[in-house]
């Protein structure tokens, strides 16, 4: 398995569009703290977007590899390895070598701004984990529709609309139902919404280390009494691993009943 | 050495293979023919362990293949298309691949033979489609295995390069090794293999030498006497 995994990684890292993801966040960390000129407001900021961008390169990225790669899988599938550790090898290729974009992008140029004085370097390095998570799980996601999809076209647009979902779609009608029913309490219908969706999840967790949760009201008390403590840090992170273990058990059984 | 025994597979509705059986022997060059969609492709791809048949079982040196993977080692097989990953070098996908399988290999001979020496370090997504071939031959050909699965080997190969083909072929065989061929071009057939098999409708409908074939169909031109064979079931 790791051999894949150092192949796959090895082919990522050499395409062009790894390093245009790379840029991308190179530029937009220079830029922000440019703005900004403050750690904090940067870190804000940059949350806003990798909630929604991560999965995005995620889910694209993965939907592509596999289907460009298939041909490849293929020669692969010949040669005596457990057909398993072919696709997770591929899956953690995918998935390092977009957190290494990330983490790398990102974190150049909040380094050389002066991170390691700033107190921001927490609230940084939580915003590049929930990036990682989410790196993970949306790969691991997209990996399971391209695998369940023949059609290129179909299993991208699946993909893209299982994104569209987890980040617009979701939060609409989680809100529509908080306003239907706000006459009733709602505080514990939210909090298990919000653990549905790992895009949420994340997004309430940096949200409430950000210490801006203030802005919530009355169910963001709740929130915050929730995953503002550590014990609630550690569950939405042992949230955010199941949403990366279920998808790759998944995508392990589907393997295994595939035909190529 | 390999045996398909009762083998179904469906996809959906369409059923490629119904009940086939087949046994093939240790060494010589086995032609799979037959029209297209007649399970060629399925047949050697249930045998690699990429399609998982429906029912039945097959047996590779006395073991079944089903849900096993170390028995590939004794196995090379050539795609039918050639793809591989665009920013890899030829040379380092064929230090892969030899990375992966704990065999020793001939693969600077071959690579010689092919005049891939001066594309060793292009990337696979610029060579053209017969410099892939090439280079999936020299995938195919650099281990030592007992069994030899060749999809379509012909596909864009120049003059030279099919008479090398040709020739690893018959070296292959006279050590004694077992060849499987798909193709539709029958000079090749004639002119390589020692045993055809015609599959039609998931079925053997054929088995046995070139000049057995042409017999039975009393046609002294391979291509005729196939084209008979598939004119008939269409009748």
């Amino acid at each position: 398995m790791l051999k894949i995994l150092k192949y796959s990684f090895y082919d990522l890292m050499r395409s062009r569009w790894s390093y245009v993801y790379f840029m991308f966040y190179l530029l937009l960390g220079f830029v922000l703290l440019f703005l900004n000129n403050d750690v904090d407001k940067a870190v804000i900021t940059l949350m806003n977007i990798i909630i929604v961008l991560t999965p995005l390169i995620g889910t694209i990225f993965g939907v592509m590899y596999y289907y460009n790669s298939k041909e490849f899988t293929e020669l692969l599938l010949a040669q005596p390895i457990n057909r398993s550790k072919i696709f997770m090898g591929q899956y953690l290729g995918i998935s390092i070598s977009l957190t290494l974009s990330l983490v790398l992008g990102l974190g150049i140029p909040f380094v050389l701004y002066g991170l390691f004085q700033s107190a921001a370097i927490f609230n940084f390095s939580l915003l590049l984990v929930v990036g990682a998570f989410l790196n993970f799980i949306f790969v691991a996601l997209s990996y399971n529709i391209a695998l369940s999809t023949e059609n290129k076209i179909k299993g991208f647009g699946y993909a893209i609309l299982m994104w569209l979902f987890l980040a617009v779609i979701y939060d609409g009608i989680f809100l529509i139902f908080l306003v239907l029913f706000n006459s009733y309490p709602l505080d514990k219908f939210s909090l298990a919404a919000t653990m549905f969706n790992p895009i949420d999840l994340s997004r309430i967790l940096i949200l409430l280390k950000l210490d801006i949760s203030a802005l919530l009201g009355y169910t963001g008390a709740v929130f915050k009494q929730f995953f503002g403590t550590n014990f609630g840090l550690f569950i939405a992170l042992g949230l955010l691993t199941i949403w990366i273990i279920l998808p790759v058990l998944r995508m392990n059984l589907k393997v295994k009943k595939k035909d190529f | 050495m390999i045996e398909f025994k009762n083998l179904h597979k469906r996809f959906g509705k369409l059923v490629v293979l119904d009940g086939l059986n087949l046994e093939i022997k240790k060494g010589g060059i086995f032609a799979i023919l037959g029209p297209n969609g007649s399970g060629k492709t399925t047949l050697i791809k249930c045998l690699l362990g990429m399609v998982i048949p429906n029912k039945g079982d097959i047996i590779f040196e006395k073991k079944t293949v089903l849900r096993q993977w170390a028995y590939r080692n004794n196995l090379n097989y050539l795609p039918q298309i050639a793809n591989f990953p665009p920013n890899l070098s030829v040379m380092e996908l064929i230090e892969m691949v030899k990375n992966l399988r704990p065999k020793t290999s001939n693969s600077e001979e071959l690579i010689e033979l092919f005049g891939l020496k001066t594309s060793l370090d292009k990337k696979l997504g610029n060579l053209s489609g017969g410099t892939k071939q090439k280079v999936n031959i020299v995938l195919a050909f650099m281990f030592d295995s007992d069994l030899i699965v060749l999809d379509e080997p012909t596909n864009g190969l120049d003059p030279i390069a099919l008479i090398h083909l040709k020739e690893i072929i018959q070296k292959e065989k006279s050590k004694g090794k077992t060849i499987l061929i798909t193709t539709h071009i029958m000079s090749f057939v004639e002119e390589v293999a020692d045993e055809i098999v015609f599959l039609l409708d998931g079925k053997i409908y054929f088995k046995g030498t070139v000049d057995a074939l042409k017999k039975q169909m009393n046609n002294e031109n391979l291509e005729h006497a196939i084209a008979n064979l598939i004119a008939k079931q269409y009748a």
